[in-house]
């Protein structure tokens, strides 16, 4: 199994008003940064990612817009940072909205410079993106994936293709002279990975052979991971645990208290995210037909949910770190503890081997996120490497 | 009864009332609503035929219908295959854009055109918004800026069946297909709307917060011989708020 450490470099000061205000996004005005603030975070948050490579541990970066839970606003600028400030790390964009992206060739572009520069340790995540990045971007919310599966054969292409240029008069996007130069160190693309929640793009995965990866609720990875097998094998090919990622927030201590207590502060993110004023939520065409028939019978109440091990539901908004280690969303405790949750998770869901691992959530101060890396890195993560590899076999020992 | 007829190639859901000149009603936003009054009040004098537009309702849209001009095509396709003649066109909100685009187009099957609050054009300058942007309000604000009595807007979607449903989130979706950007309008259209040369009624609603004064007035400029009606207690949908009032207007008694 290989760990992807990320935050979001949240501009956490500004927490508390906006959740007072109802809406830590879109519609909450920046003025409420202090940009000399958010300049010693953002230095903080990269030497924190930066330490991870000393660590031993793969990086993820992602991005969202206008909005205090996260300052990222452009994977390939923090990752153009990073590439240079680490050796060894893979460097994992989770990644490029690239359905509310203008230029997918300008993606393409970025995404083959940072390979290059990085010596070929970029993993190139192509994401539908969050509801509520469809207002920022302005982007069309109806037939939104049509766009998505648009731009993201055009950026395969325009990333392995070697004796162009090319033309492309798709719906969407339309050029005269594909060619883009560097082209990627990982021929033909570096490893291309999606985001889901739901069995078809499990589906859609599947059938293109991409990373999946899912986040924070363990009822919903299960399902995806499960149609990605089927369809997997429905096409005779293997499904191996290196195509299936999960995100959790995971607080290690040297006792069960201080890692609980870390990862209290870092499931505030997980708290914070769905906070955002109700049309920012479910743009029209955003959810599929069905998905949003099932919503408006179920009405509001039926919003921002998530379902723990028992089918309880079990609210973001303001779930206790006990309540959401009953979602898998989050890992926490000593090293022992958290390598048997993280091995009881992959063994339920029939093997992960991506760890997605949410370490700074806002609140979590610099120590306690360079002791909670530390900590992992060296007393949880080598029992991972072979998690999937060896399971059977210790199972059969135990 | 909703009848199905193909027109260039798209499966249309048409309603069919009453008798005597003929009535080409579009639909606003929110749906045709056939089941409520405006239709059967407008069938009293006039034979109305309603289509549901692509994507609402039981209307297909395929996925080579993608803009306003698609719509304007296809209702000219469907007048010309009924042998419209001297036909009153009449569109309300998201429907008075489509009627709109028709009659730059062609007039040649309408003998007047009447819209109810259209969207469709761009007045103010760049940093001013002409028609609020109701995908940015919650349901209570949406309720609020479009009704002069919100609680008459108000539809408990618990109740609905299942293809109701599917129908209502279809036209949500393709009412953003066909205006998310440039947000409900058409910068191109505004400047051709001289070519309307048909009379012209713009009926308004007092109490609509969705178009703004000075987007009322730009169509009024722009259509120079238009008459204009405002209906009291009603706000962007006056065929929904103020049915009575709404058909009266229509039928040139307002």
């Amino acid at each position: 199994m290989r760990v992807w450490y990320f935050s979001e470099m949240a501009y956490h000061p500004a927490w508390d008003e906006g959740l007072k205000r109802g809406s830590l996004r879109v519609v909450y005005p920046n003025k409420v940064v202090d940009p000399h603030d958010a300049h010693k975070l953002l230095h903080r948050y990269l030497d924190e990612f930066a330490y991870c490579d000393e660590a031993g541990l793969d990086i993820m970066v992602n991005e969202h817009h206008s909005t205090a839970t996260c300052m990222t606003v452009s994977v390939p600028m923090a990752l153009a940072i990073i590439a240079r400030e680490t050796k060894t790390a893979r460097l994992l964009s989770l990644g490029n909205p690239i359905a509310n992206r203008p230029d997918p060739v300008r993606v393409a572009e970025e995404m083959a410079w940072l390979d290059v520069l990085s010596g070929g340790r970029l993993e190139m995540g192509l994401v539908k993106g969050a509801p509520y990045e469809i207002h920022p971007a302005n982007s069309n919310p109806a037939r939104l994936m049509r766009r998505y599966w648009e731009a993201h054969d055009l950026i395969l292409k325009a990333m392995s293709t070697t004796d162009g240029p090319f033309s492309w008069e798709g719906e969407y996007y339309h050029y005269r002279a594909v060619n883009i130069w560097p082209r990627p160190l990982q021929q033909p693309t570096p490893p291309v990975w999606m985001t889901g929640l739901s069995i078809d793009s499990g589906i859609a995965a599947a059938e293109r052979g991409h990373v999946i990866a899912t986040l924070l609720s363990g009822s919903v990875a299960k399902p995806m991971f499960d149609a990605y097998r089927k369809r997997a094998a429905e096409l005779g090919r293997t499904a191996g645990p290196d195509r299936f990622a999960y995100a959790a927030c995971i607080g290690v201590g040297a006792t069960r208290e201080e890692g609980l207590k870390r990862a209290h502060l870092i499931a505030d993110y997980v708290r914070t995210a769905p906070v955002v004023y109700e049309p920012f939520t479910n743009p029209p065409g955003y959810n599929s037909v069905n998905a949003n028939v099932a919503m408006l019978k179920a009405g509001p109440a039926g919003r921002s949910f998530v379902k723990d091990r028992k089918g309880n539901a079990v609210d973001h908004r303001t779930a206790s770190v006990e309540q959401f280690m009953e979602t898998d969303t989050v890992f926490a405790g000593t090293p022992d503890d958290v390598y048997q949750q993280i091995k009881d998770f992959n063994d339920r869901i029939g093997g992960f081997g991506h760890l997605l691992f949410f370490g700074q959530g806002g609140h979590l101060s610099h120590a306690d996120t360079m002791d909670n890396i530390r900590l992992f890195a060296k007393e949880v993560m080598p029992r991972l490497k072979d998690l999937n590899a060896g399971s059977a076999k210790r199972t059969a020992a135990e | 009864m909703a009848v199905t007829t193909s027109i260039a190639g798209v499966e249309l859901e048409i309603v069919e009332r009453g008798a005597g000149p003929p009535l080409l009603f579009l639909h606003a936003g929110e749906g045709l609503g056939a089941e409520r009054p405006w239709l059967d009040l407008l069938a009293r004098t006039h034979r109305v035929i309603a289509p549901t537009h692509p994507g609402w309702g039981g209307s297909m849209l395929p996925d080579w219908i993608g803009s306003v001009d698609d719509l304007a095509y296809l209702y000219l396709d469907l007048a010309d295959k009924l042998k419209l003649s001297d036909a009153t066109l009449v569109g309300c909100s998201f429907g008075g854009w489509i009627a709109a685009e028709m009659m730059v187009r062609s007039s040649a099957r309408f003998s007047r055109v009447v819209l109810a609050a259209p969207l469709g054009i761009k007045v103010s300058g760049r940093d001013e918004r002409d028609i609020a942007d109701m995908h940015a309000m919650s349901q209570a604000e949406l309720l609020a800026h479009t009704w002069a009595d919100p609680a008459k807007g108000t539809v408990d979607m618990a109740t609905l069946s299942d293809a109701a449903l599917r129908g209502v989130v279809g036209g949500r979706e393709a009412l953003c297909l066909f205006g998310w950007r440039p947000y409900m309008h058409n910068p191109r259209l505004k400047p051709w709307l001289h070519r309307i040369d048909k009379p012209a009624l713009l009926i308004w609603g007092a109490a609509d917060r969705i178009l703004s004064p000075t987007y009322r007035k730009g169509w009024a400029e722009a259509l120079p011989q238009a008459r204009s009606v405002t209906i009291a207690g009603a706000g962007h949908y006056p065929h929904w708020e103020q049915p009575d009032a709404f058909a009266r207007a229509v039928r040139g008694e307002g």
